[in-house]
Formats: C-alpha cells, structure tokens, sequence
C-alpha cells in the first residue's frame, strides 16, 4: 500500500528543506517528494479537514494542508521498563505513547531487571520490539555490569546484537578509571558513552534542589555542583581519551557552561542533551510535595532553565530527549523521599518544545534537528530525515489547535507528569513510521 | 473560634493570627489544668489516633494526654521505621484509621512531606507531630507560649537557637513562628550544621557562641543527633561540647533574664551542661507542662473547624 501525503508543510533540516510538498510512500521508504514550488503558506486548518484521509485500494491520500510534516522524531533517552518492570510500562505500551506524542525511534536505558549488560537481554528487547512495539527500538546497553560501576560489561557482543550506545543511567559511573576504560573501549564501536553525572557521595540522597525551597520543604537537596563535578570530570576523562562523550539530561546553568567551553576547546567529541522539564519548569514544582515533579537530576531555578535555553538556541545543547521514565500510580501517591524519580514524557515533549519555538527561544529547523536529526546522528540511526529512500517515519503536527495535557489519556501506562492541565500547541495527528499509519486523533 | 484549616501542618501554613488564637486558648487550658479536675468535655465522643512512625516519648505521651484532658477516645499506633518501606502504604495505613472512624490523625513521621500528603487524602484532621526535617510545629507553639509566659511579649526579642539546624524540625517550626511574631532570630553552629545559606530565611548566622550569644533574651538548645559523628558534621562530641556546649560561663554572654529552652531529650555534656540544664535560667521543665495545654488548644480549634 502506497502513501500520498498531500499539500502539508514538510520541514526536513537533513536536505534543508521547509516548504509545502506532496509526499510519496512506498514500500515503508520515502518514494518522492513533490515540491508546490510556492512560499509557505501557514493556515489553519478547518477542523473537519484535519489529517482528512481517502483510500482506495493502491493508494491512502492524507490530506495535510495546514498541518506541519517533520521527519518522526527520536528520542535517545528513555525507560521502556521492559523486561523486569512491567508494572510500570511495557515495550508495548511505551512504544504506543511514543507514536502519540510523534516519536518513530527510541533509544531505550538498560536499568532494566535484568540490566541491560549483556547480549541476551539485548536481543529480547530487540525481539519484543519487532513483536509487539509500534516503533523502532534501540536499546542502549550498559557501562557496567550491573550498573554497579565495577567491572565493563560486554560491550562487544551487546553492539552486535544491536546496542547503539552504552550509559549506566540512572547512577554515574563513580570510579574515573572505570570511566575512562569504557571511554577508551568503546572508541572500537564508535558510539557514544552516555554520561548520567551526578557526584551520588555529594548528591548524598538528596530529593530535589538544594536552596531555600529545600530547607523550606524539609527535604534533602541535591546542589547543583553534584552535577557539574561529574560533567568536569567525564570532560577531562574524553579530551584524554579523545572519546565520543554524550552528557545527558543537562539541568544546571553550570553545566551549559562547562559543554559550552569544552566544545569551544574542540578537542573531545562531546555533545548533549537536555529534556523538556528542565527548559520548562522550575524546582517550584516540588511545592506541596508533589511527587510527580521529582525527577533526576532535580529541576532547578529560573537561572538555570533560562541557561539551558541559551544553550538549546547556541547549539551547545544538540539533543532533546524525554528521558521518559514511567512509574506506577502506587508509588508516586506516598511520601516524597519514597517515591521513586522520573517523568512519563512520550505525551508531553513535542507539546513542550513547540512552545521554545513559539516563544522565539529555538527555530522550528533547531528544534528538528534536536528531536529527530541530532540524535539520530549521534546513536547512528540514519533515521531523522525524510530524504527519498529513507524510511518513512514522518509526524504529521498540528500546531494551532491548543489541547490541555491529561494524563488519563496518556497511552504511557505511567501518568506521572508535573504538566497536568498545561495548554500546549503541537499534537501529532498522525505518525507514520517506516510506512505504518498510526492516527492519533 | 477556630482554625482556618482543618490541619495542622505547619507554622509555614499559619497567620499570625492562628498562632494568637492558639497561645489565647491554650492560656484557658493551662487554667483548667491547675484545677483539681483537669478535664473538660469539649471532645467528648471524637476519636484521636496517634500514629507515630518514629519513637518518642514526650511527644506522644503530649498528645494523649491532651486529648484525653478533652474527654476524647486515644489510641495510639506505632510503626517502627522499617515496614515504611516493606509494609502497608502511609496511605493504606491512615485509610484504615479514619475507617475506623478517627476524627484527628496525630502522625509522627521520618519523611518530610508525610502529614501534607495525608491531609490531602484523608476527611480527618492531621496534625503534624514531626515530619522528617520539616516540621513540628505544636513543638514551638509549646516554645512560643513558654516564652510569652516568661517574658510577656515575644515582638522584638532576641532568639538564639542553637545547634543542629540543618536537620532540625523544632528549629525550622520556631524559625517561622518567632519571625511571624516579631522576633528576631539567629542561628548558632557549626557551619555544617548552621550553613550561611540558611540566611535566606531572614535570620542572623553565628558559627562562635562568644558574638552568637551577645544579648539574647531566649536560648533554645537543640538536641545533637550523636549518630551525625563521623558523617562529617563535626568531628567528635568532645569537640562540639567545647565550641556549642552551653556552660554556666557562656550564658553570661547573654541578658540576665534569659531563659534557657530544650526540646528534650537532653545529651547532658554533649549540648548542654547540667548545671544549665537544671540551673535557675532553664524553663525545660515547664516547656512540658505547656505543652499538654497548647495540644489541647490545638485539638480544640481544629474540631471547630470540623464540625
């Protein structure tokens, strides 16, 4: 079955492109694009109209006038809590959430139960992924085995059997040795060392920010320099090992500025990424101890979002990603030092990062390039572009429409979101990945 | 007369005005307590559930006591540390008790935060009686009567609070509550446990008793958790006793009426020196006495807000 996507904006930043296109699908791969050859018109489209489709039997048509066309976006930070956690999501019910909010490929995190540290779980992620997941899946194995900062896992056989790039997340790795072997090591593969940095002897249990609201709240904080320490460090680990280092889930105004100056250097392959509620929310969120707002590293002050926004439209941020981490309604409705840290954030990251383009924060070409591109580039997806040939994985948004964000809806099994309730513009309508139609609406 | 909560949670939560209101009424109980019946009937028929998920003793005893003086059924639950996290669920836990028809959950608990979220998931009124670093704010309701009692007006007073601040419930919840009432405060430690970050909760910070001290009218010493030796806050009691130990001798840094305060329970020698502790400048003792009759006042308003 062929796909004609019809007069919708198609922004593709692989080929420079931004204008109204016809877009043909064949076979899973993108077939032609057809341009209309006139300057973008932005319109808004008539409700009935919206992602209106008419098939027969060799040929969907979409029509997506008004609408806006991106390559599917990828996500490189996420928890599918599959196996050993499937109370919390399933790789079926991830991967669902993230064809909602537009995303085609997801890197998955290797803390799972059991981790990620060897082929075997590897390939059943991979394997449960063709089964049962809506979009593609590439999981990331583990530093350590285990996760326990001691010995390299197998890093070999883990990126035979598909593994895209290696992080211990969730923990840091602590001993510098052990960082600069796998930094070292994993120079054969070329792929990425994915940093979580956090100084866990500084951070010492600590629940969210340190600083007034902390101790107004009674609870543990985490300063910022947990961070920054252990971003310095991995800095200096890959200039000395000329390693590829990606740094993760970047919170501090501190941080920015370390990658800022190290890139600046240019000696150490290093990038980063930053998510959404760390360039959108401040640690006010805690307030009333709401555990839906505790995540790690904790969200921080209005200095520190405003940085990261700098550091997005500089270009020293490349990545957007969720780090979508769900987590059972159970364990989030208690106490706040008990709950566990995270964010359901499939449902909310296109919504989020739109507002950084209406506001004037990024262009709409920085953002692709941050959420599909980038990404896909650094974990060598060749995914993130709907160039002819490639696989078609396209979100067709609609970016006038205002939604209210509610987690009862997420398709994500975790509703666990400190956005409930927030009005956002950008929604998929439809997620086509490698040929497959997925309506939204 | 009554709250405008149904809750206790904190000092952070309260008016000015609710602070008077409970110090004016807990005045009236302490009268009914000198009296040879030291009972009223005011809560007859309610059902007060103490739910202690950390040891204590005077607290506890406080409270039961309190609700007993107003003619209300007790009962007291403890739940050792350990099965927060194996066990029952807080909520599960509180669930139950209001089932059984509790009108004030009375909860003690080691995570800051546990008596906010209870207050949001339970009809009965929760009343905080510590929760983990944040709060315990009947404990300076307690303090600021006995102050007020001592000294007749608490608007302009000098206030040291002395020792562990960083991890002190009783001192955060007096913080508030001196501020709130026009006092002035400064917090005396090791820089480890009284970090000049704590400034910004509109208070003066001393790391020397010498300057810390100079012209206090109230000294309220804080308990030193000795299991914090060795995790770096200080490097032996021995040491801390030299520095932050209140003596005979340092108290004349401060005015001739000062009174001395503790939250109880004491490290003789290790916070405080005996000779203090027991001395005539020291109201610790009456700080308990105060205290029955604040929780009673507490228990009072909050019903009226209830009913």
């Amino acid at each position: 079955m062929n796909i004609l996507i019809k007069n919708g904006r198609l922004v593709d930043p692989s080929q420079k492109i931004d204008g109204v296109y016809d877009i043909l699908v064949a076979k899973g791969k993108i077939q032609e694009l057809i341009s209309h050859g006139i300057k973008v018109k932005v319109q808004k489209p008539l409700k009935n109209t919206v992602g209106r489709r008419t098939e027969n039997r060799e040929l969907i048509t979409i029509d997506a006038e008004g609408l806006l066309i991106l390559p599917g976006l990828v996500d490189m930070h996420a928890h599918l809590r599959e196996p050993g956690f499937e109370y919390k999501e399933t790789i079926q019910t991830g991967t669902e959430a993230a064809i909602a909010g537009g995303i085609t490929s997801v890197c998955c995190m290797p803390n799972t139960s059991p981790v990620n540290d060897n082929a075997t779980v590897t390939n059943f992620i991979i394997k449960k992924a063709i089964e049962k997941g809506f979009c593609d899946v590439f999981p990331i194995g583990a530093i350590t085995k285990g996760q326990k900062g001691e010995e390299l896992a197998e890093f070999g056989m883990m990126y035979e059997a598909g593994c895209v790039a290696f992080s211990d997340d969730g923990r840091p790795v602590m001993d510098s040795l052990i960082m600069r072997r796998a930094l070292e090591y994993s120079k054969i593969f070329n792929v990425p060392i994915i940093s979580h940095a956090e100084d866990i002897s500084l951070a010492a249990g600590g629940v969210m920010n340190e600083g007034l609201l902390s101790i107004k709240l009674g609870l543990k904080g985490v300063p910022a320099q947990a961070e920054e320490i252990m971003i310095a460090r991995d800095i200096a680990l890959a200039e000395l090992t000329r390693s590829r280092l990606h740094i993760a889930h970047v919170s501090t105004k501190g941080s920015v500025e370390l990658i800022r100056l190290a890139k600046k250097r240019g000696i150490a392959d290093i990038t980063a990424e930053t998510c959404p509620h760390y360039f959108s929310i401040t640690e006010d969120a805690v307030e009333g101890y709401n555990t839906n707002a505790k995540v790690n590293p904790p969200l921080r002050k209005k200095e520190d979002v405003d940085a990261i926004r700098k550091g997005l439209k500089d270009n020293t941020i490349d990545v957007i990603a969720t780090d979508h981490a769900p987590h059972h309604r159970d364990e989030k409705l208690g106490e706040f030092n008990l709950a566990p840290s995270g964010i359901s954030g499939f449902e909310t990251s296109i919504g989020l990062s739109m507002k950084l383009v209406d506001e004037g924060a990024l262009t709409l070409n920085q953002l692709i390039e941050k959420m599909a591109l980038n990404p896909s580039n650094l974990a060598g997806l060749r995914k993130g572009t709907a160039k002819q040939g490639a696989d078609a994985d396209l979100v067709i948004l609609d970016t006038h429409t205002e939604y209210t964000v509610d987690a009862a809806n997420f398709r994500s099994m975790g509703k666990n979101t400190p956005f409930e309730g927030w009005k956002l513009k950008g929604s998929a309508v439809i997620t086509i990945c490698k040929g497959k139609i997925y309506d939204i609406s | 007369m009554s709250l405008r909560s149904k809750d206790l949670l904190g000092i952070k939560e309260l008016a000015a005005e609710d602070i008077e209101l409970i110090l004016k009424t807990a005045s009236g109980f302490k009268d009914v307590l000198g009296r040879d019946i030291k009972k009223v009937p005011a809560l007859r028929g309610r059902t007060a559930v103490n739910l202690f998920y950390e040891p204590s003793t005077r607290t506890r005893t406080s409270f039961e006591l309190a609700a007993k003086r107003l003619s209300a059924d007790v009962i007291n639950i403890s739940i050792s540390t350990s099965s927060v996290v194996k066990g029952e669920t807080l909520r599960d836990t509180a669930g139950t008790v209001q089932a059984l028809g509790a009108d004030f959950i009375i909860l003690r608990h080691p995570c800051s935060g546990a008596a906010h979220f209870l207050a949001k998931n339970m009809d009965a009124s929760v009343v905080n009686a510590g929760d983990g670093t944040n709060e315990h704010p009947t404990q300076a309701l307690l303090d600021l009567f006995t102050i007020q009692e001592k000294k007749g007006v608490i608007k302009g007073l000098e206030v040291a609070i002395v020792g562990d601040i960083l991890h002190s419930r009783v001192a955060k919840s007096n913080i508030y509550a001196l501020k709130k009432l026009g006092a002035k405060v400064r917090l005396i430690g090791p820089p480890t446990l009284a970090p000049s970050y704590m400034k910004e909760l509109g208070v003066g910070i001393f790391s020397d008793m010498k300057s810390g001290l100079k012209g206090a009218d109230v000294i309220m010493m804080l308990r030193i958790q000795t299991e914090r030796q060795g995790k770096g806050f200080f490097p032996s009691t021995v040491e801390y006793f030299r520095n932050w130990g209140l003596t005979a001798e340092r108290l004349l840094e401060a005015e001739h009426d000062v009174i001395v305060m503790h939250p109880g329970p004491m490290n003789r020698g290790v916070e405080i020196s005996s000779e203090v502790a027991d001395g005539p400048r020291s109201v610790i003792m009456e700080q308990v006495t105060n205290g029955l009759a604040v929780r009673m006042a507490v228990l009072y308003l909050l019903s009226g807000v209830r009913a």
